[in-house]
C-alpha cells in the first residue's frame, strides 16, 4: 500500500518537475492559435529569385498559406508584414503583395519594420489585435528580397534634382546645373552598418565574440552543426513550412539552397570577413544574404475551432528587449529569454524546443556564454544568477538562420513554424524562440503546442 | 589653446624619446608566470612569446623613468639571451596607458645637463638595441603613448615632433605608426577594460608567434613613416643635399613663425634631425642627447614644467566631494557665454536647461552649441548620433519650468548688478533648498551679488572665459559667506567640464580680471601716443602672447573692457588709471564693439581672414592723442610696460589674500588670460626674471608715469631679498 502510494505520489513529482504549468492560458484573455505557416524556400541572393521584386516574394507566401490552409479569404480581417530593406515602389509592401495574392481589397494590410524580429513583430501585432478582441483572424509575414536593394543617388545630386524641378526659367536651370560636381554622381548604398554606431553588424559579433572568449574554431564546429541538422532536416522532408513557387521564367524552386555542409578543415581555410587579419567571424560562420518570404495565419482559438481547424500551436507570452547597440548589439536572446520565461512562470527545463535567430555563430555562442555566466548576470542583468544555458540537444535541431538562411524580415514566422512543427514532431509542450536584431533590440516568445 | 601650446611643447620632448623605437611600444598586463618580481616591470612567457608588462608602482601612468630603464634592459637582456623565447610581446598593465612620457620630476631632479645627456643617451641606447632585437617585438598599446618616429628627417615625422600633436589609433595606422588595431571589446565575462587588455595580448602574441615563425612579414622595411608618407619620387628627392637644404629651410621658417623664437626646442629638433641625416645616426643619437639636456636646463623648460605640475593640482577639487552631485543644470541667459558653458556641460553628459528672456537670444544660443557640436563631427571627433544624443540633454527654454529639479544655477546674463539682482530673486523663488547659485561674471563683486539672496551660502562666482569650449580656465570665487560644500560642488561640476580650476577670494575683478585691467589701461595708453594697433599686436605676440593686446579687446567685446574699466577705475582709482576710457566710451558709442559687432580696432568680416585696420578708429585716437614719452617707449619698453603692470597687479593678488597660491596664479594668468606660456606666469616670470630687475623696469616708468607702477609690497621684499622665492 505504502509502496503503491509511494509510487504514485513519485509519478507526480515527475510530472511536476516536467512541467512547471499544463497550460499558459490566461483568464479573461482570448488564446491566439497558428493555423498553419509556410514560407517560400530561402535562396541565396542573386540566385533564382533575383530578378523579382520583394511583393512577389510575398505573393508567393501568401498564396502558398490559401493553399495550405484553404482559409475563405474573405475572413482575413486584417494582414501585417515585416520588411527590413524597403523596395521604395512598395513601401507598405503587405498591401501590394495582398491585393496581388487575390486577398479582397476590403482587408487592410500594414507593414512593419523591426530588423530582424520584423516579421516576429507582425506576428505579436497580431497577437495583440486578436487579444483585445479587434479581429478574429490575421495573417502575419515577413519578406526580404536581398538580389536588390535600393540605390540611390547622393544627397546632393538629389537636392540639385529636385531643385531643378522647382527652376521656372532657363537661366534658374543653367545655374543650378553649373553647380553639379561629378561626385554628384558617386551612388548611396543602403546602410549595412548601425546607424548609430556606423559599425557593421558583423564587425559587432566578431567584438562581442572577442568579449566573450568565443574562438575561431567553436565558431565553426558550430556552424558545421547547423548545416548538418539543416541538411539531415532536409533530406528527412521536416522543412514542411516550404511551399514551392514556381518563379516567372524560372523552374519551380522546392527547396533552401544554402544549406552547404562542409569540413572543419574547409572551414578554416576561410580569411576573416570583417575584422582583418585577426577576426574570428567568417563568411562560413555568418547567415548569407537571403531571399525568401514566410507566411502564418493566425486566429483566435474559438474562431478557429468553429471555422473547423485544428490549429498547430499556441502563441502565448512574449517579450522585447532592447540594450547597448554598440557593445550588446546581438545579446538580445540572453535578455529577452530569462523574462519571457518569468513571465509565463515557466523554467528553462519546461522547453522542448528551442528555435534562436543564428545571425553568426559567434553571436549564438557569446549568447551561450553570456546565459552560462553568472558574473554577466550580476553585472549587466540585475540578476542574482545565471540565465542557465539551452540544452543543445534541443536547440535548433533542423538547423538555423547560418544553414537556411536569413531573409531578415521573414525569419520571425520560419522560427515560430519550426518550434510548432518541431513540438508536434518530436513531442513536447512548450516551445521558445528568441532573436536578437539591429539596434541592439531582441525578442523572445513562448510557443505552445496544441493539444492532440 | 594657451594650453594646447603649452603642453604640447612638453609632450613634444616625451613624444620625441620614445618615438625613436618605432612603434616598438608597449602595454601592460599583470603577470601570470613572473619569472622575477620587479617593480616596474615583469614578464611572463607563454607558449615561446614573452610578455613584458609595464607598471610603474602607484602611478596612473607609466613614465620613463630611470628605475624603469635599467628594469627593461634587464628584461630585454633576459629574453634575448633566452634559448626558449623566440618573440616577445610589450604591453602595460594599466588600461589606457602604454608610456606617457619621461618622467617629469625625474628630468627636474637633474641639476645638470650632463646629468640630463647621460638619461637621454641611456634611453637611446636601449631603444636602439631594441630597434636592431634579433627577436621580433610587438608592442602592444593601449591608450595614451607618447611617442613618434625621427630617424629619417620626413616632413610628416617633423610635423609630430615638433608639435606633440595627438594622433588618434585609426590615424596613427595610417600613417604607419602601428600596424594592427585592436578595437575596445564591450561587457563578457569579464570587466570590459580587462578583457580588452586580455584581447589585445593575445592578438599581440598571435602576430608576435607569425613574425617568428616568418609567417607575416613585418612589411615595414623602409621605415614607418617613411613609407606612407613618401612616395618613390619624394624619397629619392630627399637623397639630394640641394632639396634637403630647402626642407629644412622651409620647416626652419615655419618654426620660427610660430613660435616667434620663443620656443628653443623645435628648432634644436630640426638641429638633430639634420645632424642625423647628414652626419649619419650616431652623430644623431649623440647631439640629440645633448640638445635635449641642453634644453631641460633651459628657463623655458622649467617655465614650462611648472604649469605642468600647476595644472595637475588645478585638476584637483581641494574641497572633496561634495554632498550630492550636480546631475541637472540650468543656465540663465544663451548669450556667448550662456550658450558655451551649456555645451561643455550637454557633451560631459549633464542634463542642462538654457533659459534666455527671448525666443532670438535663445535659437542663437542654441544654435551655438549645436554649432560647437556640429563641427567636432566635421573633425570626426564626434559621430553625428552622438552629436544628437548629446545635444539632447539640452533644454532651451524661455520659462523656468523644471527649474525645481535643478541642482544648479549659473547666471550669465548681462553684467549688470540690478539686472543680476532681479533673476536672483526669481530664481530663488522656484529652485530647490539645495541647489547652488552660481554667477558667471567677470568683475562684479560676489558678495553684492548674493547680498539680495536669502540664501548667501549657495551663492559663488563661477568665472568662464570666452570662447567657454576652447578655454582651459574657470575661476571660481568664493565669498565669506560661500559654504564649503557649495565650492566643493562648483569645483565638482567645473571639473566635469573639463576645466583647469583656481579659486580665489571675492573681490572687485577677483583674479584674472584685475590683473587683466591695468595691462589694457596701459594698452589704452600706448594707442593713444600713437602706436598703431597692429604694431601694438605683434610687440605683444612676439613677447609671448597668444593674442595681440589691441585684438584681445575686440575679442573680449570693447562694451565689456569699457564696463570693467569703469567699475574697476573706480575702486582702485588712479592706480588702474593711465589710458583715458573716453577711448572705449567713444567706440561703445560708435558701435565698434569689437569682433560681435564686425568693427573694433580691426574690421571682421564673415569668412575673411584677413584682418583690415578699422580706418574710422583715425578720428578716435587723432582726438584723444597724448605725447609718447620717449624714455619708456623703446619697443622692449612697451612690452614691459604692458607686463610689468600685469605682474605687479598679480603679486598684489597674492599679496591681499585673493589668491592662495601662487601656482594658480600663474595658471589663470596663462590658461585664462594668455600671458606667455613660455614665462610660466607672472609668478614664475618673477622668479626666473629677477624680482629686483621687475622692480627695476617698474620704478623707471613709475618715475615716468607715476602711481600706476609703484611695485607692491611683497615685490619689493621679493627684490630686497633675493632668496625669496615664489617657487621654492
Amino acid at each position: 500500500m505504502t509502496l503503491v502510494c509511494g509510487w504514485l505520489l513519485y509519478g507526480w513529482i515527475v510530472a511536476v518537475q516536467t512541467k512547471t504549468k499544463k497550460t499558459l492560458a490566461k483568464p479573461n484573455i482570448r488564446n491566439v492559435v497558428v493555423v498553419d505557416g509556410v514560407r517560400t524556400p530561402f535562396l541565396l541572393s542573386g540566385t533564382s529569385y533575383k530578378d523579382l521584386m520583394p511583393h512577389d516574394l510575398a505573393r508567393a507566401a501568401l498564396t502558398g498559406l490559401l493553399h495550405r490552409t484553404s482559409v475563405p479569404k474573405e475572413v482575413v480581417d486584417y494582414i501585417i508584414f515585416g520588411t527590413v530593406i524597403q523596395e521604395v515602389k512598395t513601401s507598405n509592401v503587405a498591401r501590394e503583395a495582398a491585393l496581388g495574392a487575390g486577398f479582397s481589397d476590403k482587408t487592410p494590410a500594414h507593414t512593419v519594420t523591426m530588423a530582424c524580429i520584423s516579421a516576429n513583430q507582425a506576428m505579436t501585432t497580431g497577437v495583440g489585435l486578436i487579444a483585445s478582441g479587434q479581429c478574429d483572424v490575421i495573417v502575419a509575414g515577413g519578406v526580404e528580397l536581398m538580389s536588390d536593394v535600393p540605390i540611390r543617388h547622393s544627397r546632393k545630386m538629389r537636392k540639385l534634382m529636385l531643385d531643378l524641378n522647382k527652376a521656372k526659367s532657363m537661366g534658374q536651370r543653367l545655374s543650378l546645373i553649373s553647380k553639379f560636381r561629378l561626385n554628384f554622381l558617386a551612388p548611396e548604398l543602403p546602410a549595412v552598418a548601425e546607424f548609430s554606431t556606423s559599425e557593421t553588424m558583423g564587425h559587432s559579433a566578431d567584438r562581442l565574440a572577442a568579449a566573450f572568449a568565443v574562438s575561431r574554431l567553436e565558431q565553426d564546429e558550430y556552424a558545421l552543426r547547423s548545416h548538418s541538422l539543416a541538411k539531415k532536416a532536409q533530406d528527412e522532408g521536416l522543412l514542411s513550412d516550404i511551399v514551392p513557387f514556381k518563379v516567372p521564367g524560372k523552374d519551380t524552386v522546392t527547396k533552401d539552397n544554402g544549406i552547404r555542409p562542409s569540413s572543419l578543415e574547409q572551414m578554416a581555410k576561410l580569411k576573416p570577413a570583417f575584422i582583418k587579419p585577426y577576426g574570428t567571424v567568417t563568411a562560413a560562420n555568418s547567415s548569407f544574404l537571403t531571399d525568401g518570404a514566410s507566411a502564418i495565419l493566425i486566429m483566435a482559438e474559438e474562431k478557429a475551432l468553429a471555422m473547423g481547424y485544428k490549429p498547430k500551436a499556441y502563441l502565448r507570452d512574449f517579450m522585447y528587449v532592447s540594450q547597448d547597440p554598440k557593445d550588446q548589439l546581438l545579446l538580445g536572446p540572453t535578455y529577452a529569454t530569462p523574462k519571457v520565461l518569468e513571465k509565463a512562470g515557466l523554467t528553462m527545463n519546461d522547453i522542448d524546443a528551442f528555435e534562436f535567430h543564428e545571425a553568426f555563430s559567434g553571436q549564438i555562442l557569446a549568447n551561450f556564454k553570456a546565459m552560462d555566466s553568472d558574473w554577466f548576470a550580476e553585472n549587466y542583468m540585475g540578476r542574482k544568477t545565471k540565465v542557465g544555458l539551452p540544452p543543445l540537444e534541443k536547440f535548433n535541431n533542423w538547423g538555423g538562420s547560418l544553414s537556411l538562411g536569413h531573409p531578415f524580415g521573414a525569419t520571425g514566422c520560419r522560427l515560430v513554424m519550426a518550434a510548432a512543427n518541431r513540438l508536434r514532431k518530436e513531442g513536447g509542450q512548450y516551445g521558445l524562440v528568441a532573436a536578437c536584431a539591429a539596434g541592439g533590440q531582441g525578442h523572445a516568445m513562448i510557443v505552445e503546442a496544441y493539444p492532440k | 589653446m594657451v594650453a594646447c601650446r603649452a603642453i604640447g611643447i612638453l609632450s613634444r620632448f616625451s613624444a620625441f624619446r620614445i618615438l625613436r623605437s618605432r612603434g616598438y611600444i608597449c602595454r601592460n598586463f599583470t603577470g601570470s608566470s613572473a619569472l622575477l618580481t620587479r617593480t616596474h616591470i615583469n614578464y611572463g612567457v607563454k607558449g615561446d612569446v614573452a610578455v613584458v608588462r609595464i607598471n610603474s608602482p602607484n602611478s596612473k601612468v607609466n613614465t620613463l623613468s630611470k628605475e624603469l630603464h635599467s628594469e627593461f634592459t634587464e628584461v630585454m637582456n633576459e629574453i634575448w639571451a633566452s634559448d626558449q623565447i623566440r618573440s616577445a610581446v610589450l604591453i602595460s598593465s594599466k588600461p589606457g596607458c602604454f608610456i606617457a612620457g619621461a618622467d617629469i620630476n625625474m628630468l627636474s631632479a637633474c641639476k645638470t645637463l650632463q646629468e640630463v645627456t647621460q638619461l637621454s643617451q641611456e634611453a637611446q641606447r636601449i631603444l636602439e638595441k631594441l630597434e636592431k632585437s634579433p627577436k621580433p617585438v610587438v608592442a602592444a598599446i593601449n591608450g595614451s603613448c607618447l611617442g613618434g618616429g625621427l630617424e629619417v628627417g620626413v616632413p610628416a615625422a617633423l610635423d609630430m615632433m615638433l608639435t606633440g600633436r595627438n594622433i588618434r589609433a585609426d590615424r596613427a595606422k595610417k600613417m604607419g605608426l602601428v600596424d594592427q588595431l585592436v578595437e575596445p571589446l564591450g561587457p563578457g565575462l569579464k570587466p570590459p577594460e580587462e578583457r580588452t587588455m586580455e584581447y589585445l595580448e593575445e592578438v599581440a602574441i598571435t602576430f608576435a608567434k607569425g613574425l617568428a615563425d616568418k609567417k607575416i612579414s613585418p612589411k615595414r622595411d623602409k621605415g614607418l613613416v617613411e613609407t606612407f608618407y613618401f612616395t618613390e619620387l619624394t624619397a629619392y628627392a630627399m637623397t639630394i643635399p640641394f632639396v634637403r637644404q630647402q626642407v629644412y629651410k622651409k620647416v626652419e621658417e615655419k618654426v620660427r613663425k610660430q613660435t616667434k623664437g620663443l620656443y628653443p626646442a623645435p628648432l634644436k629638433i630640426i638641429d638633430v634631425v639634420k645632424t642625423g641625416i647628414e652626419q649619419g645616426s650616431d652623430a644623431g643619437y649623440l647631439s640629440e642627447s645633448q640638445k635635449f639636456g641642453e634644453l631641460i636646463m633651459t628657463k623655458e623648460s622649467k617655465a614650462l614644467m611648472g604649469l605642468y605640475h600647476g595644472q595637475v593640482l588645478c585638476k584637483k577639487n581641494k574641497f572633496g566631494a561634495p554632498q550630492k552631485d550636480v546631475k541637472h543644470l540650468a543656465i540663465l541667459g544663451a548669450g556667448l557665454m550662456g550658450a558655451g558653458i551649456a555645451q561643455v556641460s550637454v557633451d560631459k553628459g549633464l542634463k542642462t536647461i538654457l533659459k534666455d528672456a527671448t525666443l532670438t537670444g535663445l535659437d542663437r544660443g542654441q544654435q551655438q552649441v549645436f554649432r560647437g557640436l556640429n563641427d567636432k563631427v566635421k573633425k570626426k571627433a564626434l559621430t553625428s548620433f552622438e552629436r544628437d544624443s548629446i545635444f539632447s540633454n539640452l533644454t532651451g527654454q524661455l520659462d523656468y519650468q523644471g527649474f525645481e529639479k535643478a541642482d544648479m544655477v549659473i547666471e550669465a546674463v548681462f553684467e549688470d548688478l540690478s539686472l543680476k539682482h532681479r533673476v536672483l530673486k526669481e530664481v530663488e523663488a522656484v529652485i530647490p533648498d539645495h541647489c547652488i547659485f552660481a554667477s558667471n561674471t567677470s568683475a562684479l563683486p560676489i558678495s553684492e551679488i548674493a547680498a539680495v539672496s536669502k540664501r548667501p551660502e549657495k551663492v559663488i562666482g563661477m568665472h568662464y572665459f570666452s570662447p567657454v569650449d576652447k578655454m582651459q580656465l574657470l575661476e571660481i570665487i568664493t565669498t565669506e559667506k560661500t559654504s564649503r560644500d557649495t565650492s566643493a560642488s562648483a569645483v565638482a561640476v567645473g571639473l566635469k567640464q573639463g576645466k583647469v580650476i583656481i579659486v580665489v577670494k571675492d573681490g572687485p575683478g577677483f583674479y584674472t580680471t584685475r590683473c587683466l585691467a591695468p595691462m589694457m589701461s596701459e594698452v589704452i595708453r600706448i594707442l593713444q601716443e600713437g602706436v598703431d594697433p597692429k604694431k601694438l599686436d605683434s610687440l605683444t605676440t612676439s613677447f609671448g602672447f597668444p593674442v595681440g593686446a589691441a585684438t584681445l579687446v575686440d575679442e573680449v567685446g570693447v562694451d565689456v573692457a569699457k564696463h570693467v574699466a569703469e567699475d574697476l577705475g573706480k575702486v582702485f582709482g588712479e592706480r588702474f588709471g593711465g589710458g583715458n576710457p573716453e577711448l572705449l566710451t567713444q567706440m561703445v558709442s560708435k558701435g565698434f564693439l569689437g569682433r560681435k559687432s564686425g568693427k573694433g580696432f580691426y574690421i571682421y568680416q564673415e569668412g575673411v581672414k584677413r584682418k583690415d585696420l578699422n580706418s574710422d578708429m583715425d578720428s578716435i585716437l587723432a582726438s584723444l592723442k597724448l605725447p609718447p614719452n620717449s624714455e619708456v617707449s623703446s619697443d622692449e619698453d612697451i612690452q614691459f610696460r604692458l607686463v610689468t603692470r600685469f605682474v605687479n597687479e598679480a603679486v598684489m593678488c597674492l599679496q591681499e589674500g585673493i589668491l592662495a597660491t601662487p601656482a594658480e596664479g600663474d595658471i589663470g594668468a596663462v590658461f585664462g588670460l594668455g600671458f606667455p606660456p613660455c614665462l610660466g606666469g607672472p609668478f614664475r616670470f618673477v622668479d626666473l626674471y629677477g624680482a629686483q630687475k621687475i622692480v627695476d623696469r617698474l620704478k623707471k616708468y613709475e618715475a615716468a608715469y607715476g602711481k600706476q607702477f609703484t611695485p607692491c609690497q611683497l615685490l619689493a621684499d621679493h627684490a630686497n631679498s633675493p632668496n625669496k622665492k615664489f617657487y621654492q
